[in-house]
């Protein structure tokens, strides 16, 4: 048995944000993996729960005309895994949450969960952050869009306003047609691990392969909330691809992340792998992209 | 806080039951409360250890951090569900018993309901690709070598295929004398 207070079921977005202004302090329940492990715990004890379990219409990944990708908030990290679309146009989204914990969590826990939870840590934080993602956030007056960079307060904070809930990720043609990327997670273990660093590139090369159109860098846990690498990405622009370019930005990263000391690994190795990750992903995103590095 | 109760109705193993719970409960609540199926163990029940879970609609899933409300209108299966009409062991199940993949026995019906799940898909796997399809159970028995060798034997036998060699036999054949 759960220690909740009352729980109330949403089985449609205007139920769900109707129980949100009428209890504003009861706790949004997704796929509950984070929800229901804190009630466990005792830090979220008592407190009453708004589950928009039972809103299908949130569940699923679609396309839109122009190409937009858009993920519904309650597709499982499974399914976004199995999705034909993600699998055609965002390999590296799939790749990156089929590495979250094992398959009984990754059949349960959302992608909406995964964002709005605030976490840097988060397995599908980085690549969306490294894709211009875009949250859709629906509330009493319509659907608003937030770029996910300006969607994340900070350590735990996310800008769900009273009344909203999270209705999608918006994956805007833009930002994948044309992209290669990669996801590198490094944890202790090969599976049931967060992330001592995640680190997800994606390249657009020239039509001749040779140069680079643009390049996108986000880290998860470089920082209190997932981050993207910006300045480096300015200077890459353009750039050759040759050692010398990924030296460059793995020294680049270096100057923008700033990871801390945890009980999980030091400052140190986090700025280790900070660049070693954003020079190996990098590499990788290239060759997917049909490009070779050169000396 | 005023209790709160709902009646739910699912499929558990092929039959449609329907049950008043506090909306409180959790799956494992539910199934081993008022359908005595203990097959369902209440281990870690923050989703780290995998004793509790269970098939709904085609996915293997953790019951202990699964609101027993969300089963309404669900397929559910348990271990219960996966025996032979006449009682007898399916084959995966005989597998864990001839691999001696079982010592206490605690995390035996959540791996044996996971590898269900995937073996459903009838794939090969590789034994790293086993690996992490089972690595959402924690087995502190067997040290695993005996669980993957008893999923990995039914996996073949299931498409129809030989058993590929052991590693054992096959380092017994090609070791050099000296280790032999
Ligand atoms: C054993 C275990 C292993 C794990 N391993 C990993 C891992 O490797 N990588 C990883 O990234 N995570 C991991 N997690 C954490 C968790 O599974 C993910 O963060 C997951 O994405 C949470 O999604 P959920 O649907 O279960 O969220 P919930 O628990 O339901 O909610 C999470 C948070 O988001 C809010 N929320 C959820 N949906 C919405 C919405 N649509 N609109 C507004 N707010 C919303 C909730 O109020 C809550 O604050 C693990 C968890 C467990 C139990
Ligand atoms: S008891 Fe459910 S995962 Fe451990
Ligand atoms: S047999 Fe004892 S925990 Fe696996």
């Amino acid at each position: 048995m759960f220690d909740t207070g009352m729980i109330y079921e949403a089985k449609s977005v205007p139920e769900a944000v109707q129980m949100r202004l009428a209890h504003p302090d009861a706790v949004i329940l997704a796929g509950g993996t984070d929800v229901l492990i804190q009630i466990r715990s005792g830090k979220l004890a008592g407190r009453e729960l708004i589950s928009i379990h039972g809103i299908d219409a949130l569940r699923g990944v679609r396309q839109e005309e122009d190409g937009t990708i858009v993920i519904g908030s309650l597709t499982t990290f499974a399914h976004i895994s199995s999705s034909p679309i993600i699998q055609e146009h965002l390999r590296v989204l799939g790749e990156a949450v089929s590495l979250v914990g094992g398959p009984q969590i990754r059949a349960a826990g959302t992608i909406g969960g995964n964002t709005c939870n605030g976490v840097t840590s988060a397995d599908s934080a980085s690549t969306l952050l490294a894709h211009d993602a875009v949250c859709e956030l629906t509330g009493p007056q319509g659907a608003r869009q937030v770029p996910i960079e300006q969607f994340y307060l900070g350590p735990g904070r996310t800008d769900v306003r009273p009344g909203e809930i999270q209705t999608a990720i918006r994956i805007p043609a833009a930002s994948w047609k044309g992209c290669q990327g990669h996801y590198i997670k490094y944890g202790m273990r090969g599976a049931m691990e967060i992330a001592t660093i995640g680190c997800s590139v994606n390249v657009k090369l020239t039509e001749d392969r040779m140069h680079l159109d643009g390049v996108r860098i986000a880290f998860g846990v470089a920082g209190p909330v997932p981050m993207r690498a910006h300045r480096t990405e300015e200077v890459m622009r353009g750039a050759a691809l040759t050692a010398e370019t990924v030296r460059r930005i793995g020294s680049g990263v270096l100057e923008e992340v700033h990871p801390r000391d945890s009980w999980r690994a030091p400052k140190d190795m986090r700025l280790h792998l900070c660049r070693q990750m954003a020079e190996d992903a990098f590499v990788e995103a290239v060759k997917r992209s049909g490009g070779e590095i050169r000396e | 806080m005023s209790k709160q109760y709902k009646l739910v109705t699912c499929t558990i193993n092929g039959e449609e039951k329907t049950c008043m719970v506090d909306v409180r409960a959790s799956l494992t609540d539910m199934l081993r409360g008022e359908y005595g199926l203990t097959s369902v163990k209440t281990g870690c029940e923050v989703g780290e250890c995998g004793a509790c879970a269970v098939i709904i609609d085609g996915e293997c899933v953790n019951s202990c951090i699964y609101l027993a409300i969300w089963a309404e209108g669900k397929h559910i299966t348990t271990i219960e569900g996966l025996n032979r009409p006449d009682g007898s062991l399916s084959d995966l199940q005989q597998a864990f018993v001839d691999e001696t993949a079982i010592q206490c026995g605690f995390c035996t019906a959540g791996f044996l309901m996971e590898a269900e799940c995937f073996l459903e898909k009838g794939k090969i796997y590789t034994d790293d690709e086993l690996r992490r399809l089972l690595a959402g159970h924690l087995c502190r028995c067997t040290g695993y070598d005996n669980i993957l060798r008893a999923v990995r034997k039914v996996m073949y036998q299931r498409n129809g295929l030989p058993q590929p060699e052991e590693a054992e036999t096959l380092i017994a054949k090609h070791a050099p004398e000296w280790r032999k």
